[in-house]
């Protein structure tokens, strides 16, 4: 497409400026030479009345992509004007009353060990239903099924909370007794579990279910470019439906499973109100199963609607510290994503 | 005479040593009736049947095939056993979170003047009232109906042109330039951007502009923007690079400026994908929940004006009905009303969905055949 149009102009230049050229006699002279005269320049560079569209729009589309690049820095310099303050305040004023450092760093623990549960979770289970869309089902059903996936997407995260909250942890506190009971010399198991089911495992499960789409929708992608000569080849030497794709998909789409769990980990992370609606927060705790722990999203959004002072301006840093993170993560995923793009001539 | 040639029905060599076609079906109904027995043991139902059942019919049809098979067809049906589980796995959550919400949404939703009237007023006295001696649900979703709508329109305006035309540069006069190359990466690093993130920028970016505590549906737009730009932005880009080349040529050929081309040639072929893309967009962004959270707070009275004071939105609705109930010694009239709210919520979501692939087929380009 990039060629298609750049080539295109001068094909104009070579064919119209001949043809113009034949249309003017070499024997009458053009009584205003000036206006007559026709070269490939004045074809190119006419000043009709096209030509200010032309100009405008290119400019306006030109301004839209740089107000991108300005918004997105923008992001980044009016979260660190506004979290400066909280950075450089004296660390009694901080809540908690020891510095930001300190407020931050059970918040960002508390971050990732719910991320990690919820990629625990989810990344066998949607390499899973991926492969099925990809692989196993019937071909008529595959677009449906990864539509019904897709749905899963589209609830909103609030609804995901309430479910977590209403339904989720009601069901699941039995079963944390049980691992009380049973795997208590575990240290992320050990008890009293919490009566009301909620705890960090529980916001865990509801952000598998959130990257769980995500995931899924990027790997089934990155399957279904698996070169068919692969896969047939495989086949056709003998090898069993799973054979074939442990080894032709799999190792042909391990990047992009890399990557699409790292950019379900960058969702997860910034993931928030299923976070503030299950989790009965509390200080940091290695247990799963008894309430503690808070993450950063959460933090904030539960702090934020009442905040003011300098405690606007410590969840405003807290945010920054987020945005960092995840920044960090979706970075090396698109990276990674954009280096097997290029190795691998899949499109 | 010495028969040589007895009638004895052999398999074919082919065919030996495979799992009868029935197999997965025998297996099936042998693991239901097993899985009901054992769950009748310790008390049944329904969800821990399928559960014992699933788990017999894998062992079941794995170690069948581990004898006739061999190890190989054996490891071959565990792994199409595991994938199968674990789509089915997937799909217990979505049925799970739509049937919560159906059940425990239609009395919110089936309630009179819930659509219709705001929360002003509403307090917890009323709703005791409810709940001990029977009262009519007072309060509604009325005045937060208003306020997503309002804040998903005004970030409707901010992100389509922004995103549309940053698509149209990409695809158009792009041209893999550096800058190109940096707008596109940077928009994918956009898309993942936490939405609280965004909306402490909008946030952070008006308490420096327009004063400290600026919390309007404004604010919250331009947050809801933030996130939705990029969807723009990537999905439009897409439809656009599927417009046949020969069309653009076509258009030069015939004289017509490039931008005229693009307006008249590139736009309506791709027409239909980009307004289900936007209609995605929308989607996606009318639910979030932590940017309003930020940037609009939350009001119980019906307010129209995004450029200021507070506003109130669907989600924010429901994380406060559910968080902060109105009556705090009775929680189950502001459950009811939030899982109202969440009901109303998902069916926009789903329409929209829907709607974008009504459109997506209606204004597909005709093909001619």
């Amino acid at each position: 497409m990039e060629q298609g149009t750049d080539a295109f102009v001068p094909y104009i230049k070579i064919c119209r400026a001949p043809a113009a050229e034949a249309s003017a006699p070499g024997a009458r002279i053009p009584s205003k030479p000036k206006d007559r005269e026709v070269t490939t320049t004045s074809l190119t560079k006419s000043r009709g009345a096209g030509h200010a569209g032309d100009k405008v729009f290119s400019a306006a589309t030109l301004a839209a992509g740089c107000l991108i690049l300005v918004v997105l820095f923008g992001v980044a310099l009016f979260l660190v004007i506004q979290a400066l303050p909280a950075l450089v305040a004296p660390a009694d004023k901080i809540q908690g009353g020891e510095g930001f450092f300190t407020y931050i760093w059970p918040l960002v623990i508390g971050t990732l060990i719910a991320s990690v549960i919820a990629l625990v979770i989810a990344t066998p289970i949607a390499i899973g239903v991926a492969l099925f869309i990809s692989h196993f089902a019937p071909r008529q059903l595959a677009s449906g099924l990864g539509y019904v996936i897709d749905l899963l997407a589209a609830i909103p995260s609030v609804v995901y909370g309430a479910w977590g909250v209403a339904f989720l942890a009601k069901e699941i506190s039995p079963s944390y007794n049980w691992l009380a009971e049973n795997m208590g010399w575990l240290p992320i198991f050990q008890g009293p579990a919490s009566a009301t089911g909620k705890t960090i495992l529980t916001a865990g499960i509801v952000l598998a279910v959130m990257v769980l789409p995500i995931i899924t929708s990027l790997t089934r992608e990155i399957f279904l470019q698996t070169p068919k000569l692969h896969e047939e080849a495989a086949l056709a030497l003998g090898a069993t439906r799973w054979e074939m794709i442990r080894m032709t998909v799999l190792p042909f789409g391990r990047p992009g499973i890399i990557s699409a769990v790292m950019l379900g980990l960058g969702r997860a992370l910034g993931e928030t109100m299923a976070v503030a609606l299950v989790l009965s927060s509390g200080a940091l705790t290695a247990s799963l199963i008894q309430t503690g722990n808070q993450t950063i999203a959460a933090e904030i959004a539960l702090n934020f609607p009442e905040a003011s002072g300098i405690k606007v301006n410590t969840l405003i840093a807290a945010g920054l510290v987020l945005f960092v993170i995840t920044l960090g993560v979706n970075m090396i995923a698109r990276g990674i994503i954009s280096r097997h793009k290029e190795f691998s001539g899949a499109n | 005479m010495t028969s040589t040639l007895t009638p004895v029905r052999k398999r074919s060599a082919l065919t030996r040593g495979q799992l009868p076609k029935a197999a997965p079906y025998i297996v099936l109904a042998v693991a239901l009736i097993l899985g009901a027995a054992i769950l009748a043991l310790i008390g049944f139902n329904a969800f821990g049947w399928g559960v014992v059942s699933a788990i017999l019919f894998a062992a079941g049809l794995v170690g069948w095939s581990l004898v006739v098979e061999g190890a190989r067809k054996a490891k071959d049906k565990l792994a199409t056993c595991l994938v199968v589980g674990a789509f089915l796995v997937a799909l217990l959550p979505l049925f799970s979170v739509i049937w919560t919400v159906l059940i425990n949404g239609l009395p919110g939703l089936l309630d009179p003047g819930f659509l219709t009237t705001s929360m002003n007023g509403v307090t917890g006295a009323f709703d005791n009232k409810t709940v001990e001696e029977g009262a009519p649900l007072l309060g509604g979703i009325y005045h937060a109906l208003m306020g997503t709508l309002l804040i998903t329109v005004l970030a409707t305006l901010i992100s389509v042109p922004v995103g549309l035309l940053t698509a149209i540069y990409l695809v158009e006069y792009g041209e893999d330039r550096a800058l190109a190359r940096a707008i596109t990466f940077f928009v994918d690093v956009m898309t993942g951007i936490p939405s609280i993130v965004a909306g402490l920028f909008a946030a952070a970016a008006f308490f420096a502009v327009v004063g400290p505590g600026t919390k309007t549906g404004a604010v919250a737009a331009v947050a809801l923007s933030v996130l939705m730009i990029p969807v723009v932005v990537r999905s439009s880009e897409e439809m656009l690079k599927i417009v046949p080349n020969e069309l653009r040529e076509a258009a030069y050929a015939l004289g017509v400026r490039k931008w005229r081309t693009i307006l008249k040639v590139v736009l309506p072929t791709a027409i239909s994908g980009i307004a289900s893309g936007i209609t995605l967009a929308i989607a996606r962004v009318i639910g979030e929940t932590a940017p309003i959270l930020v940037t609009a707070g939350f009001a119980t009275t019906i307010n129209t004006n995004v450029f200021s004071g507070w506003m109130a939105s669907l989600p924010t609705f429901i994380y406060t009905q559910i968080l902060n109930p109105t009556s705090p010694s009775n929680p189950d009239p502001s459950s009811q009303r939030a899982w109202g709210a969440a009901l109303v919520l998902i069916i926009l979501v789903m329409l929209l969905n829907l709607g974008a692939r009504l459109i997506a087929r209606i204004f597909a380009p005709k093909t001619g055949r």
